[in-house]
């Protein structure tokens, strides 16, 4: 099948990819899917002052899971926990051109988001 | 862009030149284009000749009889023609049919459809290796066991099943015994004189020839009776209808008496491959083969990368065309019911890549494969949050996933 364009750039020129230290207070990591399913990803946010000022991710996934992942994190830098909270998944698949049998890949990226925020908000409550 | 590296070859071949050379000479008005049941001028004789000479080599090619060469229009229709003409033909003596869970979907969904005729099917499950046992076999067969169905050469993994001694049990309970032969012309010897297999699908373009013609063995001693299956004319003995494709039938002939003639020479320099691409990949860690390491053709190599999604991984392998066990495309996002039925973690199964050699390749083209390989699996665990975990000596098994 075919990708588009930003997938395969996503893909070759990956962003962000790494780790924060998973211990640090400003930290927040959200482990999502499953190795069975054939894409788990791990998205990492840097904290200060309520603004995400660093994204990290790993993925193990298809080519659309891993540019899912790193378009996400370009787009919750600068932002605050809020505003990042309301991305959509249908705005990462629209980006990125995902084919329906695709789709999976954006919910799991929004997912992520979601399971990192929550686990900061935890860690600093 | 140059084409990528051909390393499909379980799916299909090229046609060899030689065969193509010859299957053109059966097309045009200087030709031999008659039909070959025309039996009142020139035109239909030569056809008939050339068709029956096709046959012959076909039955030489596995130590049968010519008339025991049924034409068809590939293993798909001749998997159909043996399984559910004996099915038809026997089905008074029983109903209940026995295969494996790793068949083919031509065999597989062939016996589907008996199922909802009335049949009942057992699937036995392949050992850890791929390989369906004799004492499976045997322990499966009931009274009204009408027939056996199971593949000589496994089109995923590679693994060779002992039809020999499968087929002495079912000879000794009475059980028609079909062999999906598709991916063992040429690769293995197959002798129908020294075999008790009863009914044998072949296919012409995995083995060099052209796409859209088959063949079916059925045996004359003793007498298989096969119901027919498409209708019309009675060629092929009432077996199978159709007019015979001459260009067809002269491609597979050829191309089978090419891959027999040509076995001895070409299964070492293939072993050697494969050979090579197996130690090549040695030293990425985590790596297996899946199927038996012993049991197999060299010309199937079927290896799980792990931590590793399959389709990420074809997608770096652009320079070369390979096939994955994982089917992250469907919605359904299953991995190989093969891969599944050896007992092989999901994961593993996302994680693996079936590269096929064949008579086009050479030692450069595994070279650059395993360059590339190298390369493309390295960055993928990069990124890849599984390998992270694993070489922090997290066991996978004991994290609490959230599947979606």
């Amino acid at each position: 099948m075919a990708y588009s364009d930003k997938v395969i750039d996503h893909y070759e020129n990956p962003r962000n990819v790494g780790s924060f230290e998973g211990g640090d207070s400003s930290v927040g990591t959200g482990m999502v899917g499953a190795p069975a399913c054939g894409d788990v990803m791990r998205l990492q946010l840097k904290v200060k002052d309520g603004r995400i000022e660093d994204a990290r991710f790993k993925t193990y996934g298809c080519g659309s899971a891993i540019a899912s992942s790193s378009l996400v994190t370009e787009w919750v830098k600068g932002k605050t926990l809020e505003e990042a909270s309301s991305i959509k998944n249908m705005d990462i698949a629209e980006e990125l051109a995902l084919p329906p049998v695709k789709v999976h890949c954006s919910v799991l990226a929004e997912d992520a988001i979601k399971a990192a925020i929550d686990d900061y908000t935890k860690k600093n409550s | 862009m140059t084409n990528p590296i051909y390393f499909d070859y379980s799916a299909t071949t090229p046609v060899d030149p030689r065969v193509a050379q010859a299957m053109m000479e059966c097309l045009t008005m200087e030709g031999k284009f008659g039909n070959p049941a025309s039996r009142s001028h020139v035109y239909g004789w030569q056809a008939e000749e050339a068709v029956e000479l096709a046959r012959q080599q076909i039955a030489e090619a596995i130590n049968a009889d010519p008339r025991e060469i049924v034409w068809t229009s590939g293993a798909t229709e001749s998997d159909n023609l043996a399984i559910k003409g004996a099915a038809h033909f026997y089905g008074k003596k029983g109903k209940h049919i026995i295969t494996s869970q790793i068949e083919h979907k031509a065999v597989l969904d062939t016996c589907r459809q008996l199922e909802r005729e009335g049949y009942e099917i057992s699937y036995l499950q392949p050992n850890a290796e791929g390989i369906i046992t004799p004492e499976q076999v045997a322990e499966a067969i009931r009274e009204d066991t009408i027939v056996a169905s199971f593949m000589h050469v496994n089109n995923e993994i590679g693994v060779i099943n002992d039809i020999a001694a499968i087929g002495e049990i079912c000879r000794a309970n009475k059980v028609v015994f079909h062999v999906d032969g598709a991916q063992a012309i040429g690769k293995v010897p197959v002798d129908m004189s020294e075999l008790k297999v009863d009914l044998y699908a072949m296919s012409a373009h995995k083995a060099y020839g052209p796409k859209g013609i088959g063949a079916l063995y059925v045996r004359r001693k003793p007498r298989i009776r096969i119901e027919a299956q498409i209708h019309g004319g009675g060629h092929e003995r009432g077996m199978r209808s159709g007019t015979l494709p001459t260009h067809q039938c002269v491609g597979m002939g050829l191309a089978f008496k090419l891959a027999v003639d040509e076995m001895d020479a070409e299964l070492p320099r293939i072993k050697a491959l494969s050979e090579r691409l197996w130690q090549g990949v040695q030293d990425l860690e985590a790596v297996s083969i899946n199927g038996s390491l012993t049991q197999r053709i060299p010309h199937n190599m079927n290896i799980s990368f792990a931590y590793v999604e399959g389709e990420s991984l074809m997608m770096a392998l652009r320079g070369m065309a390979v096939s994955s066990g994982s089917a992250c495309t469907s919605a359904s996002l299953e991995p190989s019911y093969v891969l599944r039925a050896l007992g092989l973690e999901d994961e593993l199964a996302h994680s693996s890549i079936r590269f096929s050699i064949g008579r086009f390749t050479t030692e450069k083209d595994v070279d650059d494969a395993l360059k590339d390989v190298h390369k493309a699996v390295n960055k993928l665990r990069e990124l890849s949050p599984l390998w992270d975990m694993y070489k922090s000596g997290i066991d996978l098994k004991t994290v609490q996933w959230t599947a979606h």
